[in-house]
């Protein structure tokens, strides 16, 4: 049996009559739905070369849309309208308007590379969900992901100190988030912990997160990350138009007097 | 018995120092009963994990590299071991890349000068996963002859994640036929504690994902990957789950709390370290195994098994 991953046909474009007369035939009634015609006029052409100037993005243009993607990925299993291939198909036709509708899911990708293991093309689609779920932000399409939030947390603590302090990343995070700290489960894990861990050892964990662990001798490691960071963020910027004024996304007569 | 990795370069990482610190004393006390030597990678920084990664694949490879860079040039080591499935894979992808990519090694190249190091070159080093060392140095046989305490009616579910075998280009080592390791049905954990007397159930999300990327960015998800993970090595009849990755263990152990604190269920299977379990066989204390630190409490199951 065909397992439908992606309906083409959405609930609000289908339109029952309840009393409805055609030329003296009475069509009422749910035999006679309608699928409303849909003209699709607005792409965006450039939006396939914009993933593809993101970090991941790089191989979209080789997708075959055999589906190998969806049909292995771990969170379509969880919520089935998370759909890379989809998303793929809609990002090389530039069907930016089509894209929008799971802006807020597309960040949940977990990064497990099943999709990416399976892919006949090397597309990488792990990468393409990274690229995309950074393209909707940029753009503005939506506020940064909790995803994101906690890469840069813990990026900004890599690229200062050379490594992490988990303690301090959950921390910055649940602040970042303006989440409480004491979440019940967390709560109850620690009071788990608590119970059969030694003192000393108890004392070496608060200390770690006193004193931030670093690797020796960082400093100059520290600042040529951080410079080739923000070389690469406006590349992206100008990659992605960003940049100054941007005369497309001006009204018609402010285009005209640019 | 062979006579590799009988010294090698050490990689903890960072999870190794915090949530992930029974997996390091576990693999220091077996590495010591087995006498196998392994020296610290020093200065060592983050590999980059997934979070880098996400901001800039090239980052990531840079980082990981100063790491290779470190064992073969300055320690001048030819393998280096990380326990943890994200340092090895993040090691493993840095090497690919350093390989297949002039973009990647001119990027490195430029870091590696600017701070101050030598650049690591393609082939330097080889990264080998905690499971590749106990199972290359001391193999199948060697651990039978050094079982003090089987694992004998033990039933085990081994739990490899997605880190260890995916994508499959980063380790061309693996599904090379005959011993090699295997991508899709991966064993060398099953080998490994069942030479040390464990009875491996079937189980069938051996490389299902724990959804350790979001673990606290998008909870709700992690909970029913883990939840899914549980309740399979539970019908699978498994009383332990193997883990070889603290990201995991970690997942596993906390989102099994939080399954039963925000959804209500409630799971027995108990977590722990392939290295706890392999060092219990070899006779090891269950303290000196770090099992104290972990979160679930196995205590009670181990005196139970007539492990400590």
């Amino acid at each position: 049996m065909p397992i439908h991953e992606k309906s083409l046909i959405r609930p609000e474009n289908l339109h029952t009559h309840e009393k409805l007369e055609i030329d003296g035939v009475d069509v009422s009634g749910h035999w006679s739905t309608f699928i409303q015609s849909r003209a699709i006029t607005d792409y965006n052409e450039n939006l396939e070369d914009e993933i593809a100037a993101l970090p991941g993005g790089e191989y979209i243009h080789r997708c075959w849309q055999c589906g190998s993607c969806t049909n292995s990925c771990t969170v379509h299993a969880v919520n089935p309208d998370f759909n890379p291939r989809f998303w793929i198909y809609l990002i090389r036709l530039g069907m930016e308007d089509e894209l929008l509708r799971d802006k807020d899911i597309i960040w949940q990708c977990v990064s497990c590379n099943k999709c990416t293991y399976s892919c006949p093309r090397d597309v990488a689609p792990e990468g393409v969900m990274k690229a995309t779920a950074h393209w909707l932000e940029l753009k503005g399409h939506r506020p940064k992901s909790p995803s994101i939030l906690f890469d840069e947390v813990f990026a900004e603590q890599v690229f200062e100190t050379g490594k992490i302090e988990e303690g301090r990343i959950i921390k910055n995070f649940f602040k970042r988030t303006n989440q409480p700290l004491m979440q019940d489960w967390l709560v109850e894990m620690v009071k788990r912990i608590i119970k059969h861990l030694p003192i000393k050892q108890l004392v070496s964990m608060g200390w770690a997160s006193i004193f931030r662990p670093r690797t020796r001798g960082w400093a100059k490691a520290r600042d040529a990350i951080k410079e080739y960071a923000a070389e690469k963020e406006a590349e992206q910027r100008r990659a992605l138009n960003l940049d100054g004024v941007n005369k497309t996304s001006l009204p018609d007569d402010e285009r005209k007097s640019a | 018995m062979t006579t590799k990795y009988k010294e090698v370069a050490y990689y903890p990482g960072c999870a190794l120092d915090g949530s992930g610190h029974a997996y390091n004393t576990s693999t220091k006390a077996i590495g010591k009963s087995l006498g196998l030597k392994l020296k610290e990678v020093k200065d060592w920084n983050c590999c980059g994990a997934m979070e880098v990664k996400n901001i800039d694949p090239k980052l990531q490879t840079y980082l990981s590299s100063r790491v290779m860079s470190i064992a073969a040039n300055e320690m001048g080591f030819d393998t280096v071991m990380a326990p943890c499935n994200g340092c090895y894979h993040n090691l493993k992808k840095a090497e690919y890349d350093l390989a297949n990519d002039s973009e990647s090694a001119d990027v490195v190249e430029r870091l590696s000068e600017k701070a101050g190091h030598d650049t690591y070159q393609a082939g330097q080093i080889e990264t080998i996963h905690a499971l590749d060392w106990i199972k290359d140095a001391i193999g199948e046989d060697g651990i039978r002859e050094r079982v003090k305490n089987s694992l004998k009616g033990i039933k085990v579910a081994n739990y490899y994640g997605c880190m260890y075998t995916r994508p499959r280009h980063i380790f061309p080592e693996k599904d090379q036929g005959g011993a090699s390791e295997s991508t899709s049905q991966p064993h060398f954990m099953d080998d490994i504690l069942e030479a040390a007397g464990a009875e491996n159930v079937d189980y069938p999300l051996k490389t299902a994902c724990c959804g350790g990327a979001h673990t606290l960015s998008d909870s709700d998800t992690s909970t029913k990957l883990v939840l899914n993970l549980l309740q399979a090595a539970e019908e699978s009849g498994a009383e332990v789950i193997a883990t070889e990755c603290p990201t995991c263990h970690s997942g596993l152990e906390m989102h099994q709390i939080r399954a039963e604190t925000n959804f209500g269920i409630k799971t027995k299977v108990k977590v722990l370290y392939f290295t706890q379990l392999l060092g219990l066989a070899l006779g090891l204390k269950p303290r000196k195994l770090g099992i104290h630190e972990n979160v679930s409490d196995s205590m009670g199951f181990i005196k139970e098994k007539g492990l400590a």
